[in-house]
């Protein structure tokens, strides 16, 4: 009995002490710029401003359209908002070597990263893309959403002003 | 005594809690479901179905980190696998879990793990959860950087089938190094270089009654990236040493892999060419499984991989036993103002992709081309073979007519040797000519309406193809879609698919319901594929991460 009181005790103190955090601080993965350069995920910065990180690859449609929606009012959004955007491509060997000419093709002005194993997808518990993540001045995960439906590059922009 | 312990393991509670401090547990989840009806259109009956109607692949990760370290699992419960999954998937089971320990450089990984080496032409595990793929290894990985250019990784462990491990045990290591980064002369250089090379060996006991096999089949690569401006140019060969397997009807040739890339991309445009020659590359973790299950390397199929329906009834997969072929892709943004391009510029993506079998020739005039327990063939690395496997030629217009409305057109012409590809021995080469016409319209803000109309036409096969849908959205929670396929062109049967599908998200959770017909066909993402069925039924998929 007194045994089973211990152990509920101490499964009770570890639990609380784990579950105290309710935002997500950014896993650190390794990942490599379009120059081939490896970069850790914790050198994001964008000096105290937030981040979007969003999740695309070359063959998935509804992530090229949210991309091209975000560009098309990127600048406004920077004037406003000093907002960053990193995109995050999971596209492996069959078209990493496509996915620069896209991006540029495309004319992208956002910060790109190829995730080929797709270690950065799984720590952040990734089911499909496209997948936006917002994180605040902390750098930390304040909100995220799954898939793309024309227009939901608003509801993104009403919570990158609620920071 | 007892109460010192007592005391030790209730304080080393907190204290250990503490250790970890900001531990964070995250995790997602997946469920599919599908009920199955009987359809006498499609030939379905009771027979034809499982007894118990309605299935499920469900699975969850839950990762519990801190900043230097993580440890997960993955519970799948597959009860049972829909149709189109292998049957060896039925079941429940952690089928993943690890320990990873970071700091100094140091990355230490026990347990499950999926890894990557070069292109992944000598090594990679991954999984592709709706193809029912994953060969994640079940082992021991240090990846460890001395300083910052330089990058090693090693690893041992013997990869999934199914609920269980595969026979073979592997091991590998790899090194890349980026000179600009390691060498203090060249950081201000503008061409940055990129080299690195791998060693993967595969142990497997012989148990075979007839031929003496290699227990250890050993394989090396090396390759290189640079990246000079606007330009990159990459390549890798992998070499591997005899290895007889099932699917390569046992004969004791090495094995050789060769992809080469360039690019070229500024400001709205960009260029690319891919160049690839595979040559007795199965590489398995178990020589005697014929199917990709526990492939120990990834041949990368290069041909275009499209979104639109028609245009993945004929998909290129790798053939390993050898192919050679090209890719190239062309991205163009037409600039405002022009004529083509309009108030808002037009966007062009043409793609040209092929692929042959590779040249081979009898070892001596007694020996048939790849008999068993020969060395099989012969073959001029630079001789393309007569056999063409695969070509395709794409162009996509692009065009944003006004704020409200967008079009797209799509052409797509394919050359798909069915018999080498898939088995359809009477096929042959199917030739298809493919025409997609897109139209997004935004009727209000939040509110849009996108239809799609294809048509695919061929002599062979099941003849002609044509398809509409209509899909409206209201951002950001609900979507609504119809859309019919119908096969008017087969002489056996004309056959209407028609689908309805609606779906809800919130944040990261995501409701997709479904009904309707599907047709039978190969589905691939990411150059493996998988066979499904056709059926009839209502499908539910649920999607969440926290």
């Amino acid at each position: 009995m007194k045994k089973l009181l211990i152990v509920t005790i101490l499964l009770f103190t570890n639990t609380y002490c784990i579950s105290q955090n309710t935002t997500k601080l950014l896993p650190s993965i390794n990942i490599k710029s379009l120059e081939g350069k490896t970069l850790n995920t914790n050198e994001f910065e964008n000096k105290g401003k937030p981040i979007v990180i969003t999740f695309w690859a070359t063959w998935c449609k509804p992530c090229t359209k949210e991309l091209n929606a975000i560009s098309d009012v990127y600048e406004d959004w920077q004037k406003e908002t000093n907002v960053k955007v990193i995109a995050i491509s999971i596209d492996d060997a069959r078209n990493s070597a496509k996915v620069a000419p896209y991006a540029n093709g495309k004319d992208w002005p956002f910060e790109i990263y190829i995730d080929a194993n797709s270690d950065l997808k799984r720590a952040l518990n990734v089911n499909s893309i496209p997948h936006t993540f917002l994180l605040n001045a902390k750098k930390e995960i304040v909100w995220q959403h799954t898939s793309y439906l024309d227009g939901d590059e608003d509801e993104l922009y009403e919570e990158i002003l609620k920071l | 005594m007892k109460k010192v312990l007592y005391t030790l393991i209730f304080c080393a509670g907190p204290l250990f809690a503490q250790g970890i401090e900001n531990g964070e547990i995250s995790g997602n989840f997946q469920s599919n479901s599908q009920i199955y009806y009987e359809d006498a259109d499609l030939g379905i009956s009771s027979e034809n179905l499982p007894d118990e109607r309605f299935l499920t692949n469900s699975f969850a990760n839950i990762i519990y980190a801190t900043r230097n370290f993580s440890t997960g699992l993955r519970y799948e419960a597959n009860q049972n696998s829909l149709l189109g999954f292998d049957k060896r998937y039925n079941g429940e089971g952690i089928a993943y879990r690890y320990a990873q320990f970071n700091k100094d450089g140091l990355d230490i990984t026990v347990g499950n793990f999926y890894e990557q080496f070069g292109s992944g032409m000598i090594l990679r595990a991954y999984e592709e959860k709706n193809l029912g793929y994953d060969n994640a290894f079940d082992g021991l990985r240090l990846k460890y950087s001395p300083f910052k250019g330089v990058y090693l990784k090693s690893l041992v462990g013997k990869q999934r089938l199914y609920f269980d491990n595969a026979e073979g045990i592997v091991r590998g290591f790899d090194g890349e190094i980026s000179l600009n980064e390691t060498f203090g002369a060249l950081s201000e250089v503008k061409t940055q270089i990129l080299i690195g090379g791998s060693v993967v060996s595969k142990f497997q006991k012989d148990m075979d009654p007839i031929y003496i096999l290699p227990e250890n089949v050993a394989s090396w690569a090396g390759r290189f990236n640079l990246y000079h401006g606007k330009w990159i140019m990459g390549a890798e060969y992998v070499y591997k040493y005899n290895d007889p397997s099932a699917t390569n009807n046992f004969i004791y040739k090495e094995g050789q892999a060769l992809l080469a890339n360039l690019s070229y991309s500024k400001k709205g445009f960009g260029f690319s060419l891919t160049g690839k020659r595979i040559d007795n590359m199965s590489f398995n973790s178990d020589r005697n499984l014929k199917g990709q299950e526990v492939s120990i390397n990834y041949l990368p199929a290069l041909t275009k991989q499209h979104a639109y329906t028609l245009a993945t009834i004929y998909p290129y997969g790798t053939i390993a036993n050898g192919e050679m072929g090209i890719q190239t892709e062309l991205n163009y943004k037409v600039k405002k103002g022009t004529l083509l391009g309009g108030e808002y510029g037009m966007r062009i993506l043409a793609n040209f992709s092929n692929a042959y079998g590779i040249h081979k020739a009898q070892i001596d005039e007694d020996t048939a081309l790849g008999e068993s327990g020969t060395l099989g063939y012969t073959s001029d690395f630079f001789k393309v073979g007569d056999e063409k496997y695969f070509q395709e030629f794409s162009i996509e217009l692009s065009r944003k007519i006004n704020r409200k409305l967008k079009l797209v057109g799509s052409y797509i012409n394919t050359h798909y040797n069915s018999t080498v590809i898939v088995g359809y021995d009477y096929h042959g080469m199917i030739k298809a000519n493919i025409l997609v016409f897109e139209t997004q319209y935004k009727l209000k803000p939040k509110h849009s309406v996108r239809t799609e109309i294809q048509h695919l036409s061929t002599e062979q096969h099941e003849g002609n193809w044509a398809m509409g849908l209509i899909e409206y959205t209201v951002s950001p929670h609900y979507f609504f879609a119809l859309q019919n396929l119908y096969n008017y062109g087969n002489e056996t049967k004309k056959m209407h698919y028609p689908n309805i599908s609606a779906g809800y998200t919130k944040g990261t959770t995501r409701f997709a319901l479904g009904y309707g017909k599907q047709r039978q066909g190969i589905f691939c993402v990411g150059g493996v594929c998988r066979e499904v069925p056709k059926s009839n039924g209502i499908s539910l998929s649920i999607t969440s991460s926290f």
